[in-house]
């Protein structure tokens, strides 16, 4: 039940994703974006996924066919599988029953998420090299050394977050998120222990890891032409474009529980607003994490390869590094 | 026992993912069998009760480390291998000797050497325990292999130096 729930909450969110974006971007540009289907355009999802579903579905002659199929599975699955273990908000007591608003909670969450991420490279590597053509090679291997590199300060900069919660546990992290310090500062992890150098961190590592500019460069549309889904259409074209919006979501989600507080706010009213608050906290926070990824988007032009790597080597690493390093000694020397 | 059945499945997969492994000729085939093994190795760690090691399975063997397998078959565009007769002493002598070899390693560990064979979801394999052990009991080997690790690094780093301009390229890398 919450499986389906979780499911359908999180393709409407990435459809009205991709329909956030290109209204704002649209904005930025002076242009209107989607108007004609509906009101504000707001059916032009609906109207897009059926397009892509009528759309024929080319397979070139050249590729390498069971990995081209799969490719886009592999992205698509892991892509929603990592949803699983991120709590929206808290309990719910509903006719007497109480849940958490979670799939699962799992000991090691935090851990899961980033293992079932780490796997889904594969479907972009695994696309870009079974197309067979140049371009998608050349965005596959892009796209794996990406994210590779910047896996290592994405990981780095989640380790402070941990050593002040001290634990794996993403419900565990909020809880210890809740109050405030100073009497009116939240005790967010943004704020609080100096974590905002990991922040930053963790948000330049995002935009790497989901491709998104400013380090768009696996499928650079001026040099690689689409880069690692060049050769795919139709569905399989919409499965990869849906994993890329999945995956900005649960980085957006990791985003506001690992640093923002999660769904902690203010609460007030009945009961039952009591129980929603939370859930709607939580969302304004995801809401807006991805609002700045497509205000990035619509403002900053593409780096050069040389200068991602050397960012993510030379910059980053060594940040987060001296990130972890300052936190361990201040934790150790508190307790 | 819902537990054993999911175990002996991601057994079964495990394995065959091995064999997988050795019969495809196209090297990204056999990686991707690589990969399936290490993801059902996880899975079974998971099944014993060891989490924190399978969600670590995960993380550096299938999304770090094969993943550097990939791109390396990838960059290098690795075509399909000949496939050759192999000898004849390996069919004869080395397939029947493998199996009662490792028939002979299981029945040592499992009769002789008096280990039993743990219950699913018996190991208590957190986070705190297993750090306890790393930086606590074992804090000695465990510096001393990282030691070994950094070494083989320097090695690499060494041997893809070029030597005439060794400066100007370690700057480089």
């Amino acid at each position: 039940m919450k499986i389906v729930l979780a499911v359908f909450v999180l393709l409407t969110a990435v459809a009205y994703t991709v329909w956030l974006e290109r209204k704002v971007v649209g904005h930025m540009q002076n242009r209107w974006g989607p108007t004609r289907v509906g009101p504000f355009g707001l059916l032009q999802p609906l109207a897009d996924g059926i397009k892509f579903l009528f759309k024929e579905d080319l397979t070139p002659p050249h590729v390498y066919k069971p990995l081209y199929i799969a490719a886009p599975m592999i992205a698509v699955i892991f892509a929603l599988t990592s949803i699983a273990v991120i709590p929206v908000g808290n309990t719910v007591t509903i006719h007497g029953i109480t849940t958490p608003l979670q799939i699962t909670d799992v000991n090691i969450g935090l851990l899961v998420v980033l293992g079932i991420t780490s796997i889904g490279v594969y479907g972009v590597a695994l696309a870009g090299w079974s197309s067979n053509n140049k371009y998608s090679l050349l965005g596959g291997l892009r796209a794996s050394a990406q994210m590779i590199s910047y896996e290592v300060s994405l990981g780095l900069s989640l380790i402070g977050v941990l050593i002040l919660s001290g634990s794996f546990s993403l419900r565990d992290i909020v809880v210890a998120q809740s109050g405030h310090f100073w009497g009116f500062i939240p005790k967010w992890n943004i704020f609080y222990g100096g974590q905002f150098v990991a922040f930053f961190i963790y948000l330049m590592s995002a935009y790497a890891e989901t491709n998104r500019i400013p380090f768009d460069l696996p499928e650079a549309e001026t040099e690689l032409v689409a880069g690692y889904h060049t050769e795919y259409s139709a569905m399989k074209f919409a499965m990869f474009f849906m994993a890329e919006y999945a995956n900005m979501i649960t980085v957006a989600c990791l985003a506001s529980i690992l640093f923002l507080g999660g769904w902690n706010g203010p609460l007030f009213g009945p009961a039952w607003l009591q129980m929603i608050l939370p859930v709607f906290w939580f969302f304004l926070r995801v809401f807006a994490f991805l609002f700045l990824y497509i205000w990035v988007r619509g403002t900053l032009p593409r780096f050069r390869y040389d200068q991602l790597m050397a960012f993510g080597w030379k910059f980053l690493l060594p940040l987060a590094i001296a990130n972890l390093v300052i936190t361990g000694l201040v934790v150790a020397l508190k307790g | 026992m819902l537990h054993l059945i999911i175990f002996l499945v991601f057994g079964a997969i495990c394995v065959a993912g091995a064999v997988n492994l050795l019969v495809q000729r196209h090297p990204i085939n056999s990686a991707l069998s690589l990969i399936a093994v290490m993801v059902s190795l996880a899975v079974e760690y998971l099944l014993l009760g060891a989490e924190f090691v399978a969600a670590v399975q995960v993380i550096i063997y299938a999304g770090a480390i094969m993943v550097l397998f990939v791109f390396v078959i990838m960059l290098l565009n690795a075509g399909e291998e000949e496939r050759t007769r192999g000898s004849k002493v390996a069919i004869v002598i080395g397939i029947p000797g493998m199996l009662v070899g490792s028939s002979l390693v299981a029945w040592v560990l499992l009769a002789r050497s008096g280990a039993s064979s743990v219950e699913a979801g018996a190991l208590w394999g957190d986070p705190k325990s297993i750090s306890r052990l790393l930086f606590h009991d074992f804090l000695l080997p465990f510096e001393v292999t990282s030691v070994l690790v950094l070494i083989a690094i320097m090695g690499a780093v060494v041997l893809a130096a070029k030597p005439e301009q060794g400066q100007q390229t370690r700057e480089e890398a």
